[in-house]
């Protein structure tokens, strides 16, 4: 302090002012997030955010499409949307309707093969050029909102000095508060579960354990919630999963562990990883079962089945955390459920969560981006909001196999959230289509051809 | 950000096509849209394999002759006016287009560029004759496996024998259309936005 008094007193001043400051700020961090994340309490301020946020927004959009307008600009639509009306009608339902126009004949004695038959594949094959079902899936969805940030906007010319500075003080507020502020809070919250759980692993295994490591893995998801600036809704908490059951739910990206975790306790399923990812997760499982893989016990479908169905067996343990589609998918369509976690045999407790993309789009396009540049994307949005339901728990029925159990499931999940329900594969992101799809719209048209043939012989 | 903005269509772009395929203002838009999606490498053209990624085309069994349809003779790229110009045969007929001036040049979807297109599908060396062995390779590639070579083949002989006129044993343009005439509309595509 002495030699402090030596320099110049402006400095000084600096200091002391810079001293405060952090302290003020600790202590608000302290009291305003990291208190209420140990308690589980909340101080309503993240939602009073997201009200501001939407009349902000509003503005924006209105003023874009004013200044459009008056520039005789054109508006970039966003192309998510369906245009072309199908009809849920059946192969041969739709090639008969062909060849009844064209005749007035009786059915019975039409030919077997009509050259307008192509007309059907022809117009079919077009239609799925000009909009399908599954590609706008993978590639995140577009608003006709903006939310002023750049990426999320196509529009993005000068229109208004006033929209200009809006953007450029939301730039300001989110890089230089905000993302400083979530970054701190993710290190303090995955330090503290990595600490905290290793300390935990040497204590006996009993209650007190488990009892301690669900509070400590809770307040660590808390923060890491407040770290994302997570506005989250919960319904129909009363059909929370239970012991020795599974927790599926739909796939748009990592954040939904923690969105899922911080509400409840689940044991967690995956691979191992190396790095930080490997780290956090071998010192979870020194406090509670988490079920980690190693990348070669991955592929062997028996040993992954096996070590599943002994974790729901015991019923001290927790409900396993499971995403049945395999990938992340965009948040506007449920894919297949693979059938691996329906063979096992317990209920299954379906989870639906919806994400509301004007505040920032929480699909992981990992072609796109890699994990740490997505999580920097995430903080430096505005925030992550999103629903939660929790539907009534199922169980697989007499005669019911595991194929038309997860389409069950997967049905839904899909009408909770408000979301298409697809047959179409996830894997589709990255590979090619199986032949046995074509081959089943051939055979169905064979049967068209062949199976008059054989009414032809009859009579 | 900025990639798409920078690839906006310009007016007399979107004039031209109007001018050229018939389409409206946003149809134009909401089409390019889903061009500059489906063209991943960026580049402003769409290839073969582009359009192979799209699962409901893939599994399509006239997929690959539809594809074709889209790429000219010999070419393996398409820009987004030849795009149009090929999507454009599947617009429906608009009731004030029929009593167009005669002498200006037909329309992409009238009702002989709808049945030419679908001609086209069968007739793969562009002789303007439908061979025995055309129809035969655009059956096969709708039945698959599932039915033998024999049957196929009288299949295609009664359908030549039904439709043939002058007795080549070949189905031309003409005879075509008096099977075709009929159905053609069914081919028309709405596009609501």
């Amino acid at each position: 302090l002495l030699l402090l008094l030596d320099f110049n007193p402006f400095d000084n001043l600096l200091c002391i002012l810079l001293g405060i400051s952090f302290t003020v700020w600790f202590t608000l961090l302290l009291v305003f997030i990291i208190v209420p994340a140990i308690f589980g309490v909340s101080f309503g301020i993240r939602r009073l955010y997201m009200k501001t946020l939407l009349k902000i927004f509003e503005w924006a959009t209105h003023r874009i499409e004013r200044g459009a307008k008056d520039n005789n600009h054109l508006l970039y639509k966003p192309y998510s949307n369906a245009i072309i009306a199908k009809e849920p009608t059946s192969l041969e339902e739709e090639i008969n309707e062909i060849r009844r126009r064209g005749s007035n004949r009786d059915l019975d004695s039409a030919s077997e093969f009509e050259m307008s038959d192509i007309f059907y594949f022809c117009r079919r094959g077009v239609e799925s050029i000009m909009d399908d079902e599954v590609t706008k899936r993978f590639s995140a969805e577009e608003l006709e909102s903006w939310n002023l940030l750049t990426r999320s906007n196509y529009n993005f010319q000068h229109i208004s000095l006033r929209l200009t500075v809006l953007w450029g003080l939301g730039v300001v507020i989110r890089y230089g508060f905000l993302l400083p502020l979530r970054v701190t809070l993710a290190f303090t919250g995955v330090g503290l579960l990595v600490v905290l759980t290793s300390i935990i692993g040497f204590l006996p295994n009993g209650r007190m354990k488990n009892f301690l490591s669900e509070q400590v893995h809770l307040m660590c998801y808390r923060i890491c919630v407040r770290a994302l600036t997570a506005i989250i809704t919960y319904h129909d908490s009363e059909n929370k999963p239970k012991n020795g059951g599974i927790c599926v739910a739909n796939h748009t990206s990592p954040i939904d562990v923690i969105i899922l975790a911080s509400d409840g306790c689940y044991a967690m399923v995956g691979q191992i990883h190396g790095g930080l990812m490997g780290v956090i997760q071998k010192s979870m499982v020194k406090a509670c079962p988490h079920i980690w893989f190693e990348r070669s016990e991955v592929k062997d479908r028996h040993l992954v089945a096996k070590r599943l169905s002994d974790h729901v067996e015991d019923t001290t343990k927790l409900p396993i955390l499971i995403f049945p589609e395999g990938t992340c998918i965009n948040n506007t369509s449920v894919m297949m459920f693979k059938k691996g976690s329906f063979e096992i045999g317990s209920t299954v407790y379906p989870v639906a969560i919806k994400y509301d993309p004007r505040f920032g789009d929480a699909f992981w396009n990992s072609s796109q981006f890699g994990m740490v540049n997505y999580l920097l994307r995430m903080m430096s949005s505005w925030a992550i909001v999103c629903s939660v339901w929790y539907l009534p728990p199922m169980t697989r029925e007499e005669g019911e196999d595991a194929v038309k159990f997860a389409s069950r499931v997967k049905a839904a999940i899909a009408r909770q959230g408000g979301l298409v329900d697809l047959l179409w594969d996830g894997g589709l992101k990255r590979g090619k289509v199986k032949d046995t799809f074509k081959e089943e719209q051939q055979k169905l048209y064979s049967k068209m051809l062949v199976g008059t043939q054989e009414d032809r012989s009859r009579s | 950000m900025g990639s798409r903005a920078s690839t906006l269509l310009r007016e007399e772009e979107i004039e031209e096509i109007k001018k050229e395929t018939g389409f409206s203002h946003s149809q134009i838009t909401r089409l390019y849209s889903r061009f500059t999606s489906l063209d991943k490498g960026e580049n402003g053209t769409l290839s073969r394999e582009d359009f192979q990624r799209i699962p409901e085309l893939a599994i399509n069994p006239l997929g690959d002759r539809i594809i074709n349809a889209f790429f000219p003779e010999g070419e393996d790229q398409v820009n987004f006016r030849g795009f149009m110009r090929t999507l454009a045969h599947f617009r429906p007929i608009e009731d004030n287009e029929k009593n167009k001036d005669p002498i200006a040049s037909e329309p992409l979807n009238s009702r002989s560029n709808k049945l030419l297109f679908a001609f086209r599908l069968y007739d793969l060396d562009r002789d303007d004759k439908i061979s025995r062995d055309e129809l035969l390779q655009v059956l096969r590639m709708m039945v698959g496996v599932n039915i033998s070579d024999e049957q196929l083949g009288s299949i295609a002989d009664r359908t030549i024998q039904e439709a043939d006129q002058n007795g080549d044993n070949s189905i031309s343009f003409n005879e075509f259309i008096k099977v075709g005439n009929v159905y053609i509309l069914y081919i028309d595509i709405d596009i609501d936005i």
